[in-house]
């Protein structure tokens, strides 16, 4: 059944579709029409779940990774300061093994006060043991959070997910969306039913305190989880495709990739640009590819070693920064890149943040400069596109 | 059973902790813990953030309570246990009582918010805040539990009178804001009262928030075997009063027919050992007043049920 529907409803409606039991959210810009939809579709009676209406984020998150201890399917929502508030309780819910799903819509992050796209708020959430998967349609975010709650409740893998959308040009923006037929969704995704839980019956203690002998070993065990999530997610996909006839490209969706003298890595609707601009590139005879980095973690190691086979010029364009360093994508694919025969050259280009806008015109002059480096070489190994301010204040 | 004449034993005999708890001598969380788990049984969940409890059941893989357990973060306490209700409430589970155990630090201090927005959803479950009045598992620091005159190793008294100067934050009261169904102190000296109280929470529905009175020997330098003396004391010279607040009214459920001075219970307990003189005179005054606020309170909101 086909709806029109921004990013934010699809996330509300990949919620009622995985069948979330219990939802737990704080409202933000510019996800809040993520919990009003919510809070709508279950005074309708359309969606069966119990709703928390919590009084921030970092207890959206408790709330979320207690409801999931007690072996309930738990869902939330938020952006940008909700994100970074519940940092602690993130690296719980990995810790606590809670396949808990969040739909996070990218958000710049303050000061100075900005609600526009960026990805800063789950860049910076690299290390909290989360599965990021960032989308470039509305389908694609409701087909996520039905996939991610397949990969994250198998139960060698009990790990959590971020499905992410890009501020207003996704969650904001409509576009036609198939709700998927709830009979082929619960064949699909079968009832959450976890091994251990909290359980009167079964009166198991839960994260307590443990010596440096085992918490290493709790350790490695996440890790192990987490390296499993690359196949898992594919297979996820595989099966889904099969069942609703829709994919997405995997950990990286590649475009144009295979004969291209240089290709453009990006997340998020950007992408989508870039393609866009590729295929006008191509008809004029510049040889252009996209490369969508789809799950930022797991790091899709493998597949950017496969690029560097296809291309010899890479542009990382990084919608984040970390300051002193580089942009966060640009160090995940050079450190991939390391060790091997033939390494591209890598260019990072910092473009976007806050919202500034990106056009097929900037995508376009982003491509030609990449083109370019075939002829003059690394020219610089970083680039802030559109920034005009240069030599202090 | 025994006839009719013996005495009725109001505390369960049953055990739902074991011996093995890591707490120090003369513990009164101990004794909170032990009563609480006797009065609600063992259908219940329980949720405990940092504090002594989140040591003292053991070290992975032991365990010494035989409910099931759930540590979480410092803050959360509220959250969680409304995270667990309502997964209990997904899966049509009824007959469990949710419980979340905090000390004062992450009741009063850090975890206020949490417990605040839970109270105020109306989420069924109950709250207890065992009070040893500081920080105790980090060693001693001043919470906002922390009685005024308090030496603690953050308000280290040293040649600058730096004791805790600002009252008790009175969380009872604060409960009572948030029309809470039912509040109540209860102290470890007591326990035929805490037994009372905690069933009686059990049977209402909605949040319901408990404070224990639980003696730290350690950090208020005192011996080990004081522990229910001082519990004792305490209640006979009105600094901590044990009542009950039943959708507003209150009920004070324990009154001396005259109070002892309140020196004498500050002088078992080496943290208010530098007190001078007149500062004991001016707590004094304090605790009286606060006293008699009490009881005009439960004379004033009974005489409104009663007419």
């Amino acid at each position: 059944m086909k709806i029109m529907m921004t990013g934010n409803y699809a996330s509300a409606y990949g919620a009622m579709a995985a069948k979330a039991e219990v939802v737990a959210a704080y409202p933000i810009t510019p996800q809040t029409s993520i919990v009003e939809k919510i809070a709508t579709l279950v005074s309708s009676g359309e969606m069966k779940c119990q709703y928390v209406k919590v009084e921030s984020e970092h207890s959206a998150m408790a709330a979320c990774i207690s409801a999931s201890q007690t072996g309930a399917r738990a869902y939330t929502a938020s952006s940008a300061h909700g994100l970074t508030l519940m940092h602690e309780l993130l690296i719980w819910a990995s810790g606590a093994r809670t396949p808990v799903v969040m739909s996070n819509v990218n958000r710049a992050m303050g000061p100075p006060w900005s609600v526009w796209a960026d990805q800063h708020d789950t860049m910076a959430q690299r290390d909290t043991g989360w599965m990021q998967v960032y989308c470039d349609s509305n389908q694609e975010v409701l087909d996520s959070i039905i996939m991610a709650y397949k990969v994250g409740e198998r139960a060698d893998i009990m790990l959590p997910s971020m499905i992410i959308e890009d501020a207003f040009i996704l969650s904001h923006t409509m576009e036609p969306v198939d709700y998927p037929d709830p009979e082929l969704v619960e064949g699909y995704l079968p009832s959450f039913d976890p091994r251990f839980r909290l359980d009167v019956d079964e009166p198991y203690g839960f994260g307590s305190l443990v010596m440096p002998n085992w918490y290493m070993e709790f350790r490695f065990k996440i890790n192990e989880a987490m390296e499993k999530t690359r196949g898992a997610i594919l297979e996820a996909e595989k099966e889904f495709e099969e069942t609703f006839g829709r994919s997405y490209g995997g950990l990286m969706d590649f475009y144009k990739c295979e004969d291209a003298d240089a290709v453009l890595v990006l997340a998020g609707t950007v992408a989508s640009t870039a393609k866009h601009v590729a295929d006008k590139l191509r008809s004029d005879g510049k040889k252009v590819g996209v490369a969508r980095l789809r799950c930022f973690r797991p790091f899709p190691y493998d597949e950017v070693r496969q690029l560097a086979k296809m291309t010899n010029i890479i542009g990382v364009c990084d919608r984040s920064y970390t300051f002193g360093h580089w942009g966060p994508m640009a160090t995940e694919v050079k450190g991939a890149l390391y060790g091997l025969a033939d390494v591209p050259t890598v260019k990072n280009y910092i473009m976007g943040l806050g919202g500034k806008d990106l056009t097929p015109e900037v995508l376009e002059k982003v491509f030609v400069k990449t083109l370019q480096l075939k002829d003059t070489g690394l020219d610089t190994e970083i680039e802030w596109i559109g920034v005009t301010g240069h030599g202090g204040w | 059973m025994g006839g009719g004449r013996l005495a009725k034993f109001t505390i369960p005999e049953e055990e739902y902790m074991n011996s093995g708890h890591v707490g120090c001598l003369g513990c009164g969380a101990c004794h909170a813990m032990r009563y609480t788990l006797k009065a609600l049984g063992p259908r219940t969940i329980m949720s405990i953030p940092a504090c002594c409890w989140a040591v003292m059941p053991g070290v992975f893989p032991l365990k010494c309570l035989e409910i099931p357990l759930l540590n979480t973060a410092f803050e959360t306490t509220g959250a969680s246990i409304s995270g667990i209700r309502a997964a209990l409430d997904a899966k049509g589970i009824e007959d469990v009582t949710v419980v979340g155990f905090a000390g004062d630090g992450g009741t009063a201090d850090i975890g206020i918010q949490a417990l605040s927005g839970m109270v105020e959803r109306g989420t069924d479950v109950m709250y207890i805040m065992y009070d040893n009045e500081a920080y105790m598992n980090t060693g001693i620091q001043r919470s906002s539990s922390t009685p005024i005159g308090a030496w603690t190793t953050t308000t280290p008294v040293g040649t600058t009178r730096d004791w805790k100067k600002m009252p008790k934050k009175n969380m009872i009261e604060i409960m009572v804001a948030h029309k809470i169904p039912y509040t109540a102190s209860i102290s470890v000296g007591y326990p035929e009262d805490m037994i009372k109280k905690l069933r009686k929470a059990k049977e209402i529905r909605g949040p319901k928030f408990i404070q224990i009175y639980a003696p730290c020997p350690t950090g208020w330098r005192m011996a080990p075997e004081l522990t229910i003396e001082v519990c004792r004391e305490a209640v006979a010279c009105a600094a901590y009063p044990l009542y009950e607040v039943e959708n507003g009214v209150y009920k004070i459920t324990r009154k001396p027919k005259e109070l002892k001075p309140v020196k004498d219970y500050m002088a078992m307990q080496g943290r208010f050992r530098h007190l001078p003189q007149e500062e004991l005179d001016d707590i004094q005054r304090k605790v009286t007043q606060e006293w008699e606020i009490l009881l005009k309170k439960e004379e004033f909101t009974q005489s409104l049920v009663s007419e």
